[in-house]
């Protein structure tokens, strides 16, 4: 290991230093400053006789007589099982006063792409005890599923509630439970510290803390820090998933964050920026994180994410939502509306998505009506949204008896199937019969996407003339 | 990827000078461009794309951590090039053509490792050779000299490669062989194997390029119906996330009665392909009964796979596809999504510190479209038969904002643009393709076909339908601000007939067993059945029925459940004797 003196730029995030033998990209650094701290980075360019440094902690105290070490290895994060149960900070260092990690193995945090052909198809149902997510969006393991939320909106809740009530049903896998086989991932990325309490809380409230492995970067730690922070918890969740057989759910938030991050290294390295100043590597970069989910064939684990970003100004189609869109399978969007008329959890589903539903629910896996259902709800519900808009011109009256079904179908599906509160479960069940009991509100005759047995068997007959009654 | 053991020009190596992501430079490599080299100590692959001086630029498809200057690169002296020849149907490859279940079984590990090269077909099977020429004929370039059952569905042809110059062929026998064994032998002193290479950024030579006048049937209403796609032809299909490209795509790979389909999955998702993967060799083909594994060649290279060898894995596929072209027969490309394409030349441009174009992408950037759909087309062979590529690529805007530079760029060269849309995907109307903004430019050299084999008054039955949506169109207009109600009862009547027509005929649900393929015959009936609807209703309006009453005929809501009918002719026939008398039985 060679030790330099040989600083020659220092610039944001980025230090540069003259070098006489050759050091490999992406390779781990350590800077040694006047004051005694010593600061860890990466090589982002490594040319002849110079390279490029990103100090993840920043570069404040840096000057051009602090010592440059090379380790000669790209950066690893130690993983053992005994990591469950602990808090570490945004680059991997234990905060909890607990003891020092003996690791089992060091795992490169870069991560290798999974062979498409070696992976598992994910279909096995999770049941979130969310109506909005498992009637409507359903997720299964596997899945990489984030939440589109904007500033001041709960997602922080629901993320947790996932966290607290997912489990796969019971006939399925009876063993799931006893195994304590579910592990969860938590990497913060720039959250306020208040926020960071929360989620503490909650985790040692119900103690889920023990199945967990947290990783803190906050909102005061440095920025660069963030662009580690998340590989770091998805190495450790797939040593999990495929060495220990873990069911992994990696919940990473706020990816807005990240991104700041991304651009805030691209900028000090005066990259040509891609669309608002983001770098044009960005949706690769999202990709080597985002893919890091899935099934392998023949490995017992599985790592499901849920990332969570806020939309700034609530635009989807501002880079961040844009790109993760266009990688994760599926979206779930937070409305403010909804928020304010007090739903819990305000999901708004027509925006929302999952893409891998379709093999995830049926006979044997969810229930043989639960694709009908959850598309004919879908369409209802659209329908009734449209009309809202028809209703603020020319007024209920003007509509006729079936718009009218349609309107007060759109008002209970927000305010009963929506509307559950962060501490309600709802099983597959309850939230397909649910799913009936409102449909049941319409004519027979326009429930155009289920099949006709299906009908015979589950509509509500009486309902409909009860509320035939009472719209008389 | 090649082997690179048959060159014999081994050239000088070079070192690794710096490295930035997937861009090497080398001082000293004695290289041309376009030549495919191994990077560092662990031997990774690149390709030239820049020569300055002393110092070579190169595009590795590998990760490069860790890689640092210092590091030896050796030159192959060979552009980059696909294997072609008997195995290449049924497998499935990288962005180089690497066959992924032999990289899993080469590197152990369920991860893609470095370093590991494989040749994208394997040199140890034998085939069975049976010749189509006796000696003393003589062959030119391009002639096919035997067969080989490649698949259960495809015989594979094996030709004189294109840059032979042919003769007399001189000794060739039936048997067994390995696809470097040579099979025929002319009397030029070429020997013809079964196995070709071909650089990929070259297109493969045939004679003349004709008009398409067959479509490429999908079974796929909405495409079929409105905006069909000739053989030979190309295709856009853009859309936002969630719209439903890739659902579309696949089903187009599944069902499009092409002979062959090679399917590019170009930076996207892993356990998309994954389904792929899984699905096609449990799927028949609608035509043979025969798995649809083997009729298909897949490359796979998701999002997170190398960006170079997001690059190349379109140029891979196409070359693949001529080949199967130059066999005589019709091939479909799906490429999803060449705005991933189009992303990683941006990158690899932006590393380059090119001068940039538009929304930083590179100024090549049209050119480069331009060029993959032109290698699409229907043509007339170097052996005198006929070949097409079909070109469908899938197109990711931004925001879904289609004045964004790739579709525009795109939509200059393609004739078919199915336009996706956020807002039907929403209310789960699927294929969620917009009727008022898509076109086909190929209607009208296709409407002798589906005159001949649909019906005689097909392009008729067409142009009621759309007239009918754009009267719709209109009509929502005005109910957006007065609703329904007002609106005149014929005018009422329009819009229940188009609701049908959306919602019986347009949509069509790819996850049902029987809706998700769709006989164009088939798909002429149902709209004939709407129709039906609509004469008879205007009639009895005429005759001074209420249209409330006309709409509540008991049959009609069972025009929504045409699309599931397995016994469709029967359904199709009692239903609209049904709705004829149910509605005349009102006046």
């Amino acid at each position: 290991m060679k030790e330099y003196q040989t600083i020659t730029e220092i610039s944001g995030p980025l230090v540069f230093a003259e070098v006489d033998e050759p050091v490999g990209y992406d390779e781990i650094v350590e800077i040694e400053t006047d004051d005694g701290r010593t600061l860890r980075g990466q090589v982002l360019e490594s040319s002849e006789g110079v390279v490029s440094i990103q100090v993840f902690e920043g570069t404040g105290g840096i000057d051009r007589n602090a010592s440059v070490r090379f380790l000669g290895e790209t950066m690893k994060m130690p993983v053992t099982e005994d990591l469950l149960g602990r808090v570490l900070d945004g680059s991997g260092n234990p905060i909890d006063g607990g003891p020092e990690i003996v690791p089992d193995d060091r795992i490169d945090i870069v991560g290798k792409a999974i062979n498409p052909y070696s992976r598992e198809y994910p279909e096995e149902f999770i049941q979130t005890g969310v109506s909005g997510i498992d009637g409507m969006n359903t997720l299964v393991r596997g899945q990489k599923l984030p939440i589109f939320s904007g500033s001041g909106l709960p997602h922080n809740d629901l993320a947790l509630q996932i966290a607290r009530q997912a489990s796969v049903p019971e006939e399925e896998e009876g063993d799931d439970e006893e195994g304590s086989e579910f592990a969860v991932i938590f990497g913060a990325m720039g959250i306020t510290a208040e926020e960071a309490n929360e989620f503490m809380d909650d985790f040692e409230r119900t103690g889920a803390l023990e199945r967990s492995v947290v990783f803190m970067n906050l909102a005061d730690d440095p920025a660069v820090e963030r662009t580690v922070t998340p590989r770091l918890a998805l190495t450790t969740a797939e040593y999990l998933a495929f060495e220990k057989g873990y069911h992994v759910l990696v919940i990473l938030t706020d990816i807005t964050n990240y991104c700041e991050a991304l651009r805030e290294i691209g900028a000090a390295r005066e990259e040509v920026p891609g669309r608002r100043g983001y770098p044009g590597y960005m949706y690769t970069d999202l990709a080597q994180l985002y893919e890091r989910a899935g099934r392998i064939e023949g490995k017992e684990g599985s790592v499901t994410q849920i990332p969570i970003l806020t939309m700034p100004g609530d635009d989807d189609t501002h880079p961040i939502p844009d790109l993760t869109g266009y990688i994760t399978e599926g979206q779930i969007v937070m409305d403010r509306d909804l928020n304010s008329q007090g739903i819990e959890p305000p999901i708004n589903v027509l925006p929302s998505l999952s893409r891998l539903m379709d093999d995830g629910i049926g006979e044997g896996l969810t229930r043989g009506d639960h694709a009908d259902v959850s598309d004919q709800m879908y369409a209802a519900y659209a329908e009734g949204e449209d009309l809202r808009d028809l209703v603020n011109i020319v007024g209920r009256e003007a509509l006729s008896e079936l718009d009218n079904k349609y309107l007060d179908f759109a008002d209970r599906f927000e305010e009963e199937f929506i509307q559950q509160g962060y501490d309600n479960n709802r099983s597959i069940d309850d939230t397909i019969e649910l799913g009936w009991d409102l449909l049941s509100e319409l004519p027979k005759e326009s429930l155009n996407r289920i099949d006709e047995d299906l009908i015979a068997e589950h509509y509500r007959e009486d309902e409909t003339e009860a509320a035939e009654v009472s719209a008389d | 990827m090649s082997q690179a053991e048959d060159t014999q020009t081994v050239d000088e190596d070079g070192v690794i000078e710096s490295v930035s992501g997937p861009v090497v430079t080398a001082a000293d490599l004695d290289a041309r461009m376009n030549d495919v080299v191994y990077v560092g100590d662990e031997g990774l692959m690149g390709e030239v794309i820049e020569i300055e001086g002393n110092l070579t630029t190169i595009q590795v498809y590998e990760e490069t951590s860790g890689v640092g200057p210092g590091e030896p690169v050796e030159n192959t002296g060979e552009p980059l090039s696909v294997d072609l020849g008997p195995g290449v149907l049924d497998a499935i490859y990288d962005g180089v053509q690497r066959p992924l279940d032999v990289l899993e079984e080469k590197m152990g590990t369920a991860f893609l490792d470095r370093g590991v090269d494989a040749p994208g077909i394997d040199f140890e099977t034998e085939w069975e050779f049976t010749p189509t020429v006796e000696v003393g004929d003589a062959v030119e370039a391009g002639d096919v000299v035997g067969e080989v059952p490649e698949t259960e569905s495809i015989t594979h042809r094996v030709m004189v490669p294109p840059d032979y110059e042919g003769g007399e062929v001189t000794a060739t026998e039936s048997g067994e062989f390995t696809v470097d064994e040579t099979v025929v032998e002319l009397d030029s002193g070429e020997e013809i194997t079964m196995h070709q290479e071909w650089p990929v950024r070259e297109a493969r030579p045939a004679e003349t390029k004709e008009t398409p006048t067959i479509p490429l049937v999908s079974g796929q209403r909405i495409l079929d119906g409105l905006f069909p796609i000739a053989k030979g032809g190309t295709a856009a299909i853009p859309g936002p996330f969630g719209s439903g490209k890739t659902v579309t795509q696949h089903q187009l790979a599944k069902w499009a009665d092409a002979d062959i389909v090679v399917y590019v999955g170009c930076g996207e998702r892993g356990n998309e392909m994954t389904e792929v993967i899984e699905d096609f060799p449990e799927l028949e083909d609608p035509q043979t009964g025969k798995p649809l594994m083997s009729r298909t060649c897949l490359i796979a290279n998701t999002s997170n796979m190398p960006v170079a060898a997001r690059e190349s894995c379109i140029y891979t596929g196409i070359t693949i596809a001529e080949y199967f072209r130059d066999m005589g027969y019709d091939v479909a490309l799906m490429a999803d999504s060449t705005s991933r394409w189009a992303e990683a030349m941006r990158e690899i441009s932006s590393r380059l510190e090119e001068m940039p174009g538009e929304e930083g992408y590179p100024a090549y950037l049209a050119a480069s479209l331009s060029e993959f759909y032109e290698r699409a087309g229907k043509f007339q062979l170097l052996n005198g038969d006929e070949g097409s590529v079909t070109a469908i690529g899938a197109v990711s805007p931004p925001g879904g904002d289609f004045s964004e530079p790739v579709t525009q760029n795109t939509l200059r060269i393609v004739k078919t643009f199915w336009a996706l849309d956020a807002d039907l995907a929403e209310r789960r109307h699927f294929p969620s393709i917009n009727w008022n903004e898509s076109y086909s430019l190929y209607r009208q050299q296709l409407d002798p076909w589906f005159r001949e084999n649909v019906a005689e008054d097909w392009p008729e039955v067409r142009q009621w339908a759309v007239d009918v949506l754009d009267e719709e169109a209109e009509l929502q207009e005005i109910v957006q601000l007065v609703g329904k109600d007002a609106l005149p009862e014929d005018q009422q009547l329009t819009l229940e007939v188009a609701r049908y027509l959306r919602e019986a005929w347009l949509q069509q649900n790819a996850f049902h067993d029987v809706d998700t393929y769709c006989d164009p015959k088939k798909t002429y009936r149902m709209l004939g059945a709407i129709r039906t609807f609509n004469d008879e209703a205007f009639e009895a309006l005429d005759a001074g029925v209420p249209a409330e009453e006309i709409q509540d005929a008991d049959a009609l809501p069972r025009l929504n459940r045409m699309a599931t009918a397995e016994e469709w002719n029967e359904y199709i026939d009692e239903l609209e004797s049904e709705i004829e008398s149910q509605i005349r039985a009102l006046y």
